[in-house]
């Protein structure tokens, strides 16, 4: 049961094989036999997942058939829980109860889902190994010992080893796509302005956006249906309709122009993420999509202009936490400059402080211009450059990360782990939507294709992975973790 | 970056670097403002800005009150509250 996509768990609700209720305790258990190796949920939700399940068992015996009813899920815990701890990984936010829903989990709750509980992540989503996590690290379901990715590294690992069916995400420079690569899932990012950021809790506002970690782009595209729309409560989300995203997975890749920017291929990536990508080009090519060579040659300065736009809105938003209002408060502060100092000193840690550092520089009188302006400047100059490639190709595709997931503290110098994400950040700064689906394996850790698209082109990047999934079975192959608890199953 | 110049950005942003961490901090800072310089080499003479992917601008709505009163609620989140009102430290002396 654990295996089934959100598709196939959904027919088999309709069709009375599986109640919500058995579907809801069969996660619960496997979360209570894995978790505690996986570290991938920082709460579970045992009591009101079940009521949940009852409740959609209820509606469905009174003819309710939305495709999510109760369908069980988890929440990256950047996502505000009405009553429920939302940590964003962080100990100045370890007791934090949120008086309110986030939109996404308002939606995703009233289009039927159960939600199991609250996945793990890198401190404020700033990081691409889950390991600056105030909660510990998390284990990838195809090797514990190695990372899982970051930030949505715990959502990414729930779904990878079968705790959840689906899971929500947020992707501020790759966080959905290098987890969803490090775990051999389906990871989608939307276009920015598409999906609310209401109550998603804030790190860089002009590049943070919620998508979804599935088993499939199917899947995917039946969660985006309940995530997507305007809301007033989010200004910067978009007034323009929601396309039918289910509905537009049937179109075959023949004629389908694939822009390939190659020359950015070389830096960096592992041989086998090289082959398995031009494998899976291959793959396209020959169910008639056609590959044109593409250059996007301001792509090498993505990083750099992010790791200034990031930490400068960053140190911002951070500012909020104060030992004032909500979250954490120092011990016996002498006055008010010591308890706001201390109380961050103590709250947050050693990543989350290098950014705001780095961004409050960034900002400061006399750097202002020679930073963040002209991280902006060169931010149009990226978005520029996909504007111009739109223009000849329909999607781009490449590899989501330069190699496959590497083990727990291989990566400790920052700028080494922020190079984790060349082949992601620049979508962000562009604001575009990208999706990571599995492509193949590199000793038996696997790796995603990205498939990138214009703006606003969310049902054409889901039809195109989909119709890649209808091409390979990569995406159905489960870490070893899972096979052997699933032995123990019937 | 020298050492003085953390100190005063973190004095601007509110957070402590002890002197015993402060080597480790203003190397690991130094690395990554070194990593962003690359962006000097280019020339972006002529270049709007870009600060919003899509070139929104805010959206307006009408000034009116669309929250309900919650303040007891989200009092009770702080940690300390008194007589409806955030407590801090005394910040005037008598």
């Amino acid at each position: 049961m654990q295996n089934l996509t959100v598709t196939e768990l959904s027919a088999e609700l309709s069709r009375g094989a599986i109640s919500s209720v058995e579907l809801t305790r069969a996660c619960l258990d496997r979360i209570g036999r894995l978790n505690p190796e996986l570290n991938a949920f920082i709460t579970v939700c045992e009591e009101s997942a079940l009521a949940q399940a009852a409740a959609a068992d209820r509606a469905r015996a009174e003819g309710d058939e939305r495709p999510l009813l109760g369908i069980p899920l988890a929440h990256k815990d950047i996502f505000c829980t009405r009553d429920t701890h939302t940590t964003c990984g962080s100990r100045i936010l370890q007791d934090f109860l949120p008086p309110y829903d986030a939109t996404v989990v308002e939606k995703l709750r009233q289009a039927g889902t159960v939600m199991l509980g609250k996945t793990n992540m890198d401190e404020f989503a700033m990081g691409s190994s889950n390991e600056s996590s105030y909660f510990g690290a998390v284990g990838n379901p195809h090797d514990p010992g190695r990372v899982p990715g970051g930030s949505s590294g715990g959502s990414a690992a729930a779904v990878a080893a079968g705790l959840s069916p689906m899971a929500t995400g947020t992707d501020t420079g790759g966080s959905i796509r290098q987890p969803a690569s490090f775990c051999g899932i389906t990871g989608f990012k939307p276009s920015y302005g598409r999906v609310s950021r209401w109550g998603m809790i804030a790190f860089a506002s002009s590049l943070d956006q919620a998508g979804t970690l599935t088993r499939s782009a199917a899947d995917a595209a039946l969660m985006m249906q309940a995530m997507a729309g305007l809301d007033p409560r989010d200004s910067t989300s978009v007034d323009r309709p929601v396309e039918d995203y289910a509905g537009a997975l049937g179109k075959p890749v023949n004629g389908l122009r694939v822009g390939v920017p190659r020359p950015h291929f070389a830096k960096g990536l592992s041989p086998g993420v090289e082959r398995g990508i031009h494998a899976a080009l291959a793959e396209l090519e020959r169910a008639g999509a056609i590959l044109i060579d593409i250059d996007l040659p301001n792509n090498h300065l993505s990083v750099p202009a992010y790791y200034v736009v990031a930490p400068a809105e960053a140190s911002a938003n951070l500012s909020r936490y104060d030992g004032v209002r909500y979250g954490y408060r120092c011990e016996s502060p002498a006055d008010l400059e010591d308890l706001y100092t201390r109380t961050r000193s103590e709250g947050f840690g050693d990543e989350v402080k290098r950014r705001i550092l780095v961004g409050t520089y960034a900002l400061s009188a006399g750097y202002y211009d020679a930073y963040y302006r002209k991280a902006q400047r060169i931010r149009r100059l990226i978005r520029q450059d996909f504007i111009d490639a739109f223009r000849q190709v329909d999607v781009i595709a490449g590899p989501t990360s330069p190699h496959v997931a590497f083990p727990h503290g291989a990566k400790a110098d920052p700028v080494e782990m922020y190079l984790e994400d060349i082949f992601t950040i620049a979508v962000n700064l562009a604001g575009l939507p990208g999706i990571s689906v599995p492509a193949g394996f590199e000793e038996g850790l696997p790796f995603g294709l990205q498939i990138i698209g214009p703006d606003f082109g969310e049902a054409l990047v889901l039809n195109v992975a989909h119709q890649f999934q209808q091409l390979t079975d990569w995406h159905k192959r489960l870490p070893e973790t899972a096979a052997q608890a699933e032995t123990g199953e019937n | 970056m020298k050492k003085s110049e953390i100190d005063k950005v973190a004095t601007l942003a509110r957070l402590r670097v002890s002197p015993a961490e402060a080597d480790e901090v203003t190397a690991r800072i130094g690395e990554i403002l070194a990593m962003i310089d690359q962006m000097q080499a280019v020339d972006t003479t002529g270049v709007e800005p870009l600060a919003h992917p899509l070139d929104a601008v805010q959206r307006l709505r009408a000034d009116e009150v669309t929250e309900a009163d919650r303040r007891d609620e989200l009092l009770a989140l702080a940690p300390s509250n008194r007589n409806g009102l955030f407590v801090v430290p005394k910040v005037i002396d008598p």
